[in-house]
């Protein structure tokens, strides 16, 4: 276990997109700290930088300049394969459009980052019926998504998430293809793993979901408005 | 990642597109097959040429004008042998070999009513049969020396010119026109066979003097010599040697024995196995490029399946080892396929032509079409691995 408190802990983050002639500011001097067992919801309109801060947050991208710490390890500069080495062992996804593999069953989808963490093929697969059998899935665990729900299909992607144990679930507009009633059912998982001690960001446009969570923080042309 | 778990994964994405992964392997499998047969033709030819060559005995020594075998078979050469270089050599190697000058030429023959225009008179001395050992006689005897020395028209007739002429009857004591001459038959040769389309059997051998002066020839087409023992061979190559240097020089004769006319041969079969082979291999580079493009489209329509799983922690070479190893898998797939197809078809070739399978045209095959995959799998990997798992998830 880390001894930091601090899950993240980002310093004057900045993002410029520099094309040809132009040069865009997504994200301008964010400092923010998010404390173990946080829940967050980063809202803002499209443009607002939201997308931005979210691959950063979720080291799918590198900050133009600025400090990211990532519980207790300095990410700002690491390069591709160990953002990745990162990224699966501390961070959890939920997306927005699930991101499952179509051909694959639900244990297929849910087993994918413990294979790029290198656990065994009986232990990852004895994790993913527990977490999908916890999730309620229990029945479907050969299903492929296209014979599922999208709740259904969106607690795979929460099972996923889950399957390298991260201090972090990042989670992007995941209710934004629901329905009111599993977007609801999503909203109360993230709340259930939260009390069990799970850090959570979550990144909605939608008032009554970011209300759900336990800081609103709001983003405004690449700036936090409202900081901790 | 582990390999088993990558070859599972590979063969997972392959089995989703069985057709389209036939198809990619198609190309491979054709220029495999090729490979395989067409060297089997060549090395079977091969085999062939060198077993005959062998049959005429170790012993054989063969003196051909020109400096080579090309030139003396080849066009425009001028032939320096003469009949006297042959009597030079049987005065010097009469206690080592056996020496029989041979000219050839062409002309017809006429029988009562048949006609052939086209039979291979070869001229040559009594002691044909014991310098030549293949030369059996079914019926009669080889023409004497007391018959050579006369000058009398006498003739041995293969055969092919025996059942034509004489459909199984008696032929010995007959008659019979070579070019513009009467012949008696005096012996019926053996059958040899056909070997590539040229017919041993329709000669008629006839004393070289008569034969000279009929023709109007006076150069020699070989000189066969047969020593007495394999061990004496040397020796006779080079009394052979300082004989003809009397007379000629090194250009105008060389010098065969069954190895070298084998080694001459089978470097000529080899060139060919290697021109078919060569041929064959430009169709497997065909299939390599076929493999490259599905792969490609292969690696366009999973983008987002590639930035799904770089986010969830695959590293560059997690996804370069997927796709590379998708691609060796159908090539190598396609050089299995190939390479069954190829030795049946060599096999069933075998029983009516000459076909031999060489191992070292499968492994060949084999690891050419790995080698396929990997070069032709290579760009379209690393143009997976490359993508930004940004752009590949936002990616529809």
């Amino acid at each position: 276990m880390k001894t930091t408190d601090d899950i993240i802990k980002m310093v004057d983050i900045t993002k410029i997109y520099d094309s040809l002639d132009v040069k865009t500011v997504a994200l301008s001097d964010i400092d923010l700290v998010v404390k173990r067992g946080d829940f967050i919801a980063i809202t803002g309109r499209s443009g607002s930088g939201k997308s931005t801060l979210m691959h950063i947050i979720g080291l799918l991208d590198n900050p133009t300049s600025g400090k990211y710490v990532l519980n207790g390890t300095d990410v700002s500069k690491l390069a591709e394969d160990e953002l990745a080495f990162q990224r699966n062992k501390e961070i959890g996804f939920v997306f927005q459009q699930f991101n499952l593999l179509p051909r694959s069953t639900a244990v297929e989808n849910v087993i994918l980052p413990a294979i790029y963490a290198g656990v065994g093929s009986k232990e990852r697969t004895e994790k993913a019926v527990e977490l999908l059998t916890e999730l309620g899935l229990e029945d479907h665990l050969n299903k492929k998504p296209n014979q599922m729900s999208g709740g259904q299909q969106q607690r795979v992607t929460i099972a996923r998430a889950l399957m390298n144990d991260p201090e972090l679930i990042l989670a992007d507009e995941p209710t934004g293809n629901l329905d009111i009633k599993s977007g609801d059912d999503v909203m109360k998982t993230l709340k259930a793993l939260n009390k069990e001690g799970k850090t959570i960001v979550l990144i909605t446009h939608e008032h009554d979901i970011a209300a759900q969570a336990k800081k609103i923080w709001h983003l405004e042309d690449g700036r936090l408005i409202n900081k901790p | 990642m582990n390999f088993s778990e990558l070859l599972i994964l590979s063969w997972k994405a392959i089995v989703i597109n069985k057709l389209r992964s036939f198809l990619t392997t198609l190309g491979v499998i054709i220029g495999v097959f090729s490979i395989i047969l067409l060297v089997s033709i060549g090395s079977g030819l091969q085999g062939y040429i060198t077993k005959e060559i062998s049959s005429l005995g170790p012993n054989i020594i063969d003196v051909l004008p020109g400096n080579s075998l090309a030139t003396a078979f080849g066009p425009g050469s001028s032939n320096k042998l003469i009949l006297q270089d042959a009597r030079n050599l049987k005065t010097r190697l009469i206690s080592t070999a056996e020496v029989s000058p041979i000219s050839e030429t062409a002309t017809n023959a006429k029988y009562k009513n048949i006609l052939d225009k086209n039979i291979y008179v070869i001229g040559t001395t009594s002691n044909y049969p014991k310098t030549v050992i293949s030369m059996k006689l079914a019926q009669g005897i080889f023409f004497t020396l007391g018959q050579e020395q006369s000058g009398s028209k006498v003739t041995v007739i293969g055969y092919t010119m025996y059942t034509k002429f004489f459909d199984k009857e008696r032929a010995i004591g007959k008659k019979i026109f070579l070019g513009n001459q009467t012949y008696t038959v005096v012996g019926v040769a053996e059958k040899t066979g056909i070997t590539l389309g040229v017919d041993h059997d329709n000669v008629a051998y006839v004393p070289i003097v008569v034969m000279h002066s009929q023709f109007g020839i006076d150069s020699i087409t070989e000189i066969a010599v047969n020593a007495n023992s394999e061990s004496l061979v040397p020796v006779v190559k080079k009394q052979i040697k300082d004989t003809l240097l009397k007379r000629l020089t090194t250009d105008d004769f060389s010098i065969q024995t069954g190895d070298t006319l084998a080694t001459t041969i089978s470097n000529i079969t080899n060139m060919l196995s290697l021109a078919l082979g060569g041929i064959a291999a430009i169709s497997l580079l065909v299939g390599g490029i076929g493999v490259a493009n599905i792969m490609l489209v292969s690696v366009t329509e999973r983008t987002k399946e590639i930035g799904l799983r770089k986010a969830l922690g695959a590293k560059r070479s997690d996804i370069l080892k997927q796709f590379l190893l998708e691609a060796v898998i159908l090539s190598i797939g396609g050089g299995i396929i190939g390479i069954i197809f190829g030795l049946a078809a060599s096999f069933t070739l075998s029983k009516f032509f000459v076909s031999q399978v060489t191992l070292w045209s499968v492994l060949l095959a084999f690891c050419f079409s790995a080698a396929v995959g990997i070069v032709f799998g290579m760009a379209p990997a690393i143009r997976a691995s490359k993508l930004s798992p940004i752009e590949a998830l936002r990616y529809e």
